[in-house]
């Protein structure tokens, strides 16, 4: 007999007891969530409501924000000219990032996944150190290759493949942003691919599918879990990207992330500021829902 | 064992077979090349980056001499310490209410706790920054707190994403692990504290490590979010760093990022080999049982 059993058949000895001690459990679990519940109430979901209803405020002449006048002003701006062209530009690029890293991580995760246990586990590890080491930094380190006698622009430059000066340009903000980001794609990519079972593979061959239409029909199919998790978690640091567009795109490129951080550090427009924070977001909750919709489970 | 048969026939052939290969190795090259590149400039004589000159440890002596990088780097420490104390208990917590227990609310409260994770950086920072203006005199009633210092402010952002962190890794830890030890211990009349104490946190003990490492990693590391809540004569050394390499290359930055990454990535590889060790033990669990 499992516990389970015993279980329910004290349960049906003395119902009044057990529900009290599934009570007193339930409420012991609670007290011990309680600290980061009220900590995460107080620094993350209050603030996440003040965002919203400063995106509702009022701006004064001065730049201050004021609580009062709730309005749409800052929503109507949204469809401006230079807000729409910023908030195009940082969506191909993020699209554009996104396929890149696709493209990238699938070959490697795949054949990552098709490794012998060892080999698999240091390759692993290899993907790892990058996408927990310092971002900032990482980014530099492109800033140094791009620079007008950097290695990057003299290799370019040196095979003939036209001018190598990229830095402060799309193309630098790109390359950065596939860089810092690629680990994310690979990691979730190599989770789907390294559950599928081989045998379906093996069975589809026995029929005589093509290496490729076993990959189409079989592999690609049960990879497309990890496909949406790693294009999400590339899509939307991407899409509010501050740091690399910083460092890599100098002051022309304005992008969604610095165009937000402008609006609280040097144009004092708090509503307009956190209206954009709020399509970012927005565009988060979309790609989550997506993810959630397409079967993905825990991040 | 007939798994990995199969496995192997997933491979490609012929010419494909090793198209694989050397994708995988560049990707590799991609990843790591830029690193090695900074590092050797980093030990480069001249103050021209581009221009290799001789070998030398100028730069690094530079960056000791350094006084403000050096306080920021004290700074950067303090909110580690106390940001990463804070979240380990509380993201702790969290991770043991939602693995062990069943209360009603539960639900919303797993879907908060995973959104500091996928949020963009710069919402977060702009949430930290409006929060912080708006509510700052009713904090600082509060004896002991004063948001217009910066070092408080860090450490409750820095608390308010890595919770969440914390709060993942020790989940993943206790999901692994089965209950019937704890039942065991209580069975054996140990009280809930006893039972935890001697049963439960040696047994997540790695993970809490683990998440405790992946807390310093992301103290250390963030930029965006520190950028916001820091003030003058509080600015942590990411920001400090951030600040110098917008204006440029110099071979003192090289130096600086060097020593940065260094740390990260020890840090990492730390964290790593704990979940190793979690990974392995898990292993044992299940081929006993």
């Amino acid at each position: 007999m499992s516990p389970t059993d015993t279980a329910a058949t004290d349960t049906a000895m003395t119902p009044g007891l057990e529900h009290q001690a599934e009570r007193a459990r339930s409420r012991q679990g609670f007290l011990l969530g309680l600290p980061a519940i009220v900590y995460l109430v107080v620094f993350f979901v209050i603030p996440l409501g003040i965002v919203i209803a400063y995106s509702f405020a009022t701006r004064t002449r001065s730049g201050r924000t004021e609580m009062t006048g709730w309005n749409l002003d800052a929503y109507h701006r949204l469809t401006e000219d230079i807000v729409r062209t910023v908030a195009w530009r940082s969506l191909w690029i993020a699209v554009l990032t996104t396929v890149l890293c696709l493209l990238l991580a699938y070959p490697l995760a795949f054949f990552i996944s098709t490794r012998r246990p060892a080999i698999r586990n240091a390759m692993l590890v290899a993907v790892m150190i990058p996408f927990w080491s310092n971002f900032l930094i990482r980014t530099y380190a492109w800033r140094v290759l791009l620079d007008s006698d950097g290695l990057f622009t003299r290799i370019v430059e040196g095979a003939g493949l036209g001018d190598g000066r990229i830095l402060f340009t799309n193309k630098a903000i790109i390359l950065g942003l596939v860089y810092g980001y690629l680990p994310f794609m690979v990691l979730p990519l190599y989770a789907a691919i390294e559950r599928i079972d081989w045998n379906l593979v093996e069975g589809a061959r026995d029929l005589y599918a093509s290496g490729w239409q076993a990959f189409r029909r079989v592999v690609w199919p049960l990879s497309r879990p990890g496909v949406v998790a790693g294009s999400i978690l590339v899509f939307v640091p991407s899409f509010g990207a501050y740091v690399t567009p910083a460092i890599l795109g100098g002051n022309k490129q304005g992008l969604m992330g610095s165009y937000i951080v402008d609006q609280f550090m040097d144009a004092r427009n708090g509503p307009l500021g956190a209206s954009l924070s709020v399509v970012v977001l927005g565009v988060m909750l979309i790609c989550t829902l997506v993810y959630f919709r397409t079967g993905g489970r825990n991040l | 064992m007939s798994k990995g048969a199969a496995r192997s026939t997933a491979e490609p052939q012929g010419a494909s077979r090793w198209l694989l290969r050397s994708h995988s190795l560049l990707v590799y090259a991609f990843f790591y090349a830029p690193i090695v590149v900074l590092a050797v400039y980093s030990f480069n004589e001249s103050p021209i980056v581009g221009q290799w000159t001789g070998f030398s440890l100028d730069w690094y002596q530079a960056f000791l001499d350094n006084d403000n990088i050096q306080e920021s780097i004290w700074i950067s420490v303090k909110i580690c310490i106390f940001s990463t104390l804070i979240s380990v208990v509380l993201g702790t917590l969290a991770a043991l209410s939602i693995e062990r227990f069943r209360w009603w609310g539960q639900k919303a409260f797993d879907a908060v706790l995973y959104l500091p994770i996928i949020i963009p950086d710069v919402t977060m920072a702009v949430m930290m920054l409006v929060f912080f203006s708006e509510t700052a005199e009713w904090f600082n009633m509060i004896p002991g707190v004063d948001l217009s210092d910066g070092l408080e402010r860090l450490v409750f952002s820095h608390v308010a994403f890595n919770i969440s962190f914390v709060s993942v890794v020790v989940r993943a830890r206790l999901a692994n692990l089965d209950a019937s030890m704890e039942e065991a211990a209580a069975d054996l009349y140990a009280n809930r504290w006893q039972a935890f104490r001697r049963v439960t946190l040696p047994q997540i003990m790695p993970g809490v490590l683990g998440g405790a490492l992946l807390a310093i990693t992301l103290s250390l590391d963030d930029v965006v979010v520190s950028s916001f809540v820091s003030a003058v004569g509080s600015t942590p050394v990411s920001v400090y760093v951030f600040g110098m390499l917008r204006k440029g290359v110099s071979p003192l930055i090289n130096a600086v990022s060097v020593v940065m990454l260094s740390a990260s990535m020890l840090l990492v590889m730390a964290s790593l080999v704990f979940e190793r060790a979690s990974g392995s033990q898990k292993k044992k669990v299940k081929d006993n049982g």
